[in-house]
């Protein structure tokens, strides 16, 4: 056994692989010792890895990065060498909002596309009414909530820093906050959306996965020095969290596995909810509507767990297209060298290159193919931006 | 702000108590102009209503995520807010986060004047968890009196005993098994639950 290893985690089902992987015991046959500390924030989380209370972390992609690059907090290169996640958010709106969507709909009601546009009617009529702007809850700056929404919107027109209010809420806080009045809107993981709609307050308006194909949304982040200086621990973890994650995706476990992660020092919701994410059926809304997306979320099918460079470029590149970070090559070569598919086939002693993606891996439903070696002229595309001077 | 006048300090703490303490503290090193927030709704609104120079948040808030979002440029931000550290000051998040404490300060306010308020603010978050940590065994120390005085109760009916020959015997097993009294007398209530 080594010594204890201390991984932090915010209680969301995107940490399935982690917490099965230590609950069932699959870092306990790798040799490890590892604790789970659960967090209330994305910023404890990541001053807690960056100050090293925490040996690895549950975290949003782009805040690895972003702290990788010393944005918004001070500089802790960061690597990932597995992926967590893939997808996994929903855009929930209240019934008033949906209703005024649906209102001024042309096209199918789960193309983002004719929301997007049928948005930027409502907002146009609500300025000319003299109303309050929308307001949209999501989870952190650097977050791909953030950056899903803006996407979505911004392909309607909507400038999300003019036209509507974007605001930080934590995830516990949404379904209470959209029930209040307080917020019209909101992008965040599961298992929220669910909640919001089992309490008639929202319905569920698009899957991320409607936005975006394939997006990294949390990886399993560790200090760059620390994995240098500890490169066995890393690649038992690496291999735990494979066996985890392939595990949560076999059927017949995943009733299991919604019993653990409902479990209070886990993520603490109802297993039931937590069944209906894994499987990617989700009700999205009251009167009992389900829909049903296979890649709602990935976690371990379709070579999710493989850290893939490009998501991490995609990720640079809408932190500047929002005036979140300076173009430049340095920095991108850093922000794509936080995703560690060599650390990924190491541990797992994979040769070549498996689950290879195309150059787009992203696939957003609007804009040009995303392409890493020219950021410049993919951003160009892009009418509404928010690009530092 | 004029430069000798004090520092709008926000308070972000959903404990009264702790938040109570921090005041106190700040108010005693002559930072009087302190304001307490313990609702969490509209945070951001209100922290922008407020314009304070230097925002102190407890880690246990989930809050502390909707602070962040200051740093961002965004039209809604009249002033840009900074967080205090910068790359020099590593040992200082070290100390807060090992407190349970952080701060943020406004653009426009020397870095100097805010190690003070930090330095204080984490020699109170730690005062509080001390102080925390003397009630929890307070608390637990008089749970074992209830205990230790019903154990003694059963005792004195089965064998036959005085109030203090009981209390003797529960002291001597204890010593004999190097437990506290505490603990043999919990057993005993056990026991006696199990055999009724």
């Amino acid at each position: 056994m080594t010594k204890p290893l201390h991984i932090g985690f915010i209680p969301l089902i995107d940490a399935a692989a982690l917490i099965v992987a230590v609950d069932k015991g699959f870092t306990e046959a790798e040799g490890l010792d590892v604790s789970l500390v659960r967090e209330v924030s994305w910023s404890n989380v990541r001053d807690k890895l960056n100050i090293g209370l925490f040996d690895a972390a549950h975290l949003l992609a782009p805040v690895a990065i972003a702290s990788s690059l010393g944005l918004g907090h001070i500089k802790v290169p960061i690597v990932a060498p597995f992926n967590l996640s893939l997808n996994g958010n929903a855009i929930t709106v209240s019934s008033a909002l949906h209703a005024a969507i649906m209102a001024e709909l042309d096209g199918d009601r789960f193309d983002p596309m004719a929301t997007a546009l049928a948005l930027s009617r409502v907002v146009a009529t609500r300025r000319k009414n003299g109303a309050e702007p929308l307001t949209f809850g999501m989870t952190f700056p650097f977050s791909t909530h953030n950056y899903q929404l803006r996407f979505w919107m911004a392909t309607g027109g909507i400038d999300p820093d003019e036209d509507v209010r974007l605001v930080v809420l934590p995830p516990p806080y949404m379904v209470e906050s959209i029930a209040s009045g307080q917020i019209d809107g909101f992008c965040v993981g599961a298992p929220w959306n669910s909640i919001a709609v089992d309490r008639g307050v929202g319905q569920i308006l698009h899957f991320a996965s409607d936005i975006l194909a394939r997006a990294a949304e949390k990886v399993l982040a560790i200090r760059q020095d620390w994995s240098e200086k500890n490169p066995e621990p890393v690649a038992a973890l690496v291999r735990a969290a494979s066996r985890a994650a392939e595990f949560v995706e076999r059927s017949k476990n995943r009733a299991e596995v919604a019993r653990i992660l409902a479990r209070p020092e886990y993520v603490g919701v109802d297993a039931d909810v937590i069944l209906r994410t894994l499987e990617g059926r989700l009700k999205i809304s009251a009167d009992g509507t389900v829909r049903e997306i296979s890649r709602y979320l990935l976690v371990g099918r379709e070579g999710a767990p493989r850290p893939d460079p490009v998501q991490a470029a995609w990720l640079y590149a809408q932190m500047v297209r929002w005036g979140q970070a300076a173009i430049s090559s340095e920095a991108l070569t850093t922000a794509t060298a936080v995703f560690r598919p060599d650390l990924y086939d190491a541990a797992l002693r994979i040769r070549g290159e498996a689950h290879r993606d195309g150059p787009d891996s992203v696939r957003a439903f609007a804009g040009p193919a995303f392409d890493p070696a020219d950021l410049g002229g993919y951003l160009t595309s892009f009418k509404v931006s928010r690009r530092l001077p | 702000m004029g430069a000798e006048s004090s520092p709008k300090i926000a308070i972000v703490d959903e404990s009264p108590i702790r938040a109570a303490i921090l005041e106190e503290g700040l108010r005693e090193a002559g930072f009087t102009d302190v304001v307490r927030i313990s609702e969490m709704q509209s945070l951001l609104s209100r922290i922008y209503a407020l314009d304070p120079d230097v925002i102190v948040i407890d880690l246990e808030n989930p809050s502390r995520d909707i602070l962040e979002q200051m740093f961002q440029v965004s039209r809604a931000v009249r002033r840009p807010i900074a967080m205090f550290v910068d790359q020099s000051d590593a040992a200082s998040i070290q100390a807060s986060v090992d407190a349970g404490v952080s701060a943020y300060i406004v653009d426009g306010l020397k870095k100097e004047r805010l190690k003070p308020i930090l330095d204080l603010c984490i020699s109170r978050f730690n005062a509080f968890s001390k102080l925390q940590d003397e009630l929890d065994r307070t608390k637990s120390a008089l749970e074992d009196r209830k205990v230790i005085d019903r154990a003694k109760g059963i005792l004195m009916k089965l064998k036959g005993l005085s109030e203090e020959e009981a209390y003797v015997l529960l002291r001597s097993t204890a010593m004999r098994e190097k437990k506290k009294i505490g603990e043999i007398a919990q057993s005993i209530l056990t026991a006696s639950e199990l055999l009724k």
